[in-house]
This record gives C-alpha cells, structure tokens and sequence, in this order.
C-alpha cells in the first residue's frame, strides 16, 4: 500500500459509483431512490460479474454441444453468416 | 475469408464518439470471437465436449480483452494470464503435465474480513494492483464488456441452433 495517494476526491468517487450504478440490472426499479449504499452497491456488483461468468461457462458448453452435432461446413457457414449480419 | 469486412466503414455514423467507438469495439469483439470460434471448429474437430468448451471460453475471455486492447488494466491483465499459458504450452507441447501449477504465494495475513472492495479486486483481473478509484471504473468497462459478449453468444448460439 503506497503511503502517497493522489487526492481523489469525493464527487469523483460518487460518480463512478452512480455510474457502476445504472450498469446493474435491477437500477432500473430504484432509479427514483437516492445512491445506494456503496457497500451494498459493491455486493451487487460483486454476485452481478459471478453471474456473467457462469454465463460465458454455459453458453460456451452449449456452443460446444451445438458445433458437436452440426457437420462442419454448416457450421462454418452459418457462423460467416452471422458475422456478416452483425 | 474477409472475417473483418464489416469493421470496415460503420453504416450508421452517429454524431456521438463515444456511441461509435462503443460500435466500434463491439463489432471488433464479435469479429475476433466468431475468428476463434471458426479455428477451433477447424482445428479440433476430434476433440472432447468439454475441452471444445474450454477452448470457447478461454476465446470469449481473449476477444473481450483484444477488443479493448491494451487501455485496460483488465484486458492487459487477461492478456498476459493467456500468453503465459501459450508459453507454458510452448515448453511442453503434450500440454498434459502437470494439470495443476503450484503457486508459492507469500500470504499476508488479513485478520480481518474480506471486504466487497477485495471480493470485487478478486473478480476483475489485474484488480489487486489498482487503487480503488481505477478499481471502480475498469470495473464498469470490465461488466460491459462481459455483457456484451454474452449477448453475443447467445445470439451465435440462437442461430446455429436455427
């Protein structure tokens, strides 16, 4: 731990706090309600990226088990397809 | 194969920079996923459902961090982590040795409860080293980056699955 920290200062931290805030799923409910608390803010944020990498597991086993049962060449083609649509 | 056709000349040029190089960026990281995706169908066509699923995963890790390139702590972090298992690999080819590298780590001891603040450094890569200021915006590009990659996996998969 560096014993000289640069001065940050308070607004900045609320900022990227709202910020961090309004990326979270479930802020759209409570967008009236004052800042939450930054520790609770922090959990969530916390069990949100868990969330998003047990997505990334599943859906690489399930993209896995798909290019398992398609032959090849459809599966090339159909993922240039989807490239050239995006 | 042109994979990067569509990274070329953004069809709906919008006045907000920052909207575009959200664009921008995304585009990147569907191009360079669908890439990997395409090389290990090529290249692994014998392989083990499950290891096919941890090559997709270690791909979708990979794209997420070329997109952002080295301005992240994070993507440079996760850059690094795959180099040195390229390296590792490197030194031996079979790639089944010793699954599992022991790490000495020097433990400081911390009597006091793990704090969201050190769970949240855990889950970001490169988090330790950054003052929590950093911490905080890293992680919101760090969760949109995750999303958008999620997104864009469940659409590969949608359409493949037809």
């Amino acid at each position: 731990m560096s014993s000289r920290r640069s001065r940050i200062s308070e607004e900045e931290i609320n900022e990227l706090i709202s910020k961090l805030h309004s990326l979270l799923p479930e802020s759209r409910r409570r967008s009236g309600a004052s800042r939450a608390s930054a520790a609770k803010l922090l959990k969530e944020t916390c069990s949100y990226i868990k969330s998003l990498n047990r997505e990334v597991n599943d859906l690489s086993d399930r993209l896995s088990d798909l290019m398992a049962t398609m032959d090849t060449n459809s599966a090339q083609a159909e993922i240039i397809r989807e490239l050239l649509r995006s | 194969m042109h994979f990067f056709k569509c990274s070329q000349g953004n069809p709906n040029p919008s006045p907000n920079p920052n909207s575009t190089n959200l664009n921008v960026s995304k585009t990147m990281q569907t191009s360079y996923f669908l890439r990997a995706v395409a090389l290990i169908n090529m290249a692994m066509p014998a392989s083990s459902t499950m290891q096919r699923g941890r090559s997709i995963r270690r791909a979708a890790y990979a794209s997420m961090a070329r997109a952002a390139g080295s301005r992240r702590v994070w993507s440079r972090a996760v850059l690094r982590r795959l180099q040195h298992r390229r390296e590792r690999l490197i030194r031996r080819p079979s790639g089944a040795g010793r699954r599992f590298v022991i790490r000495r780590r020097i433990r400081v001891s911390t009597p006091r409860e793990p704090t969201q603040a050190d769970v949240l450094r855990r889950l970001v890569p490169g988090g330790k080293a950054m003052d929590f200021c950093n911490l905080l915006e890293e992680t919101a590009n760090y969760i949109q980056c995750l999303s958008t990659q999620v997104s864009l996996m469940q659409t590969v998969a949608d359409s493949i699955s037809g």
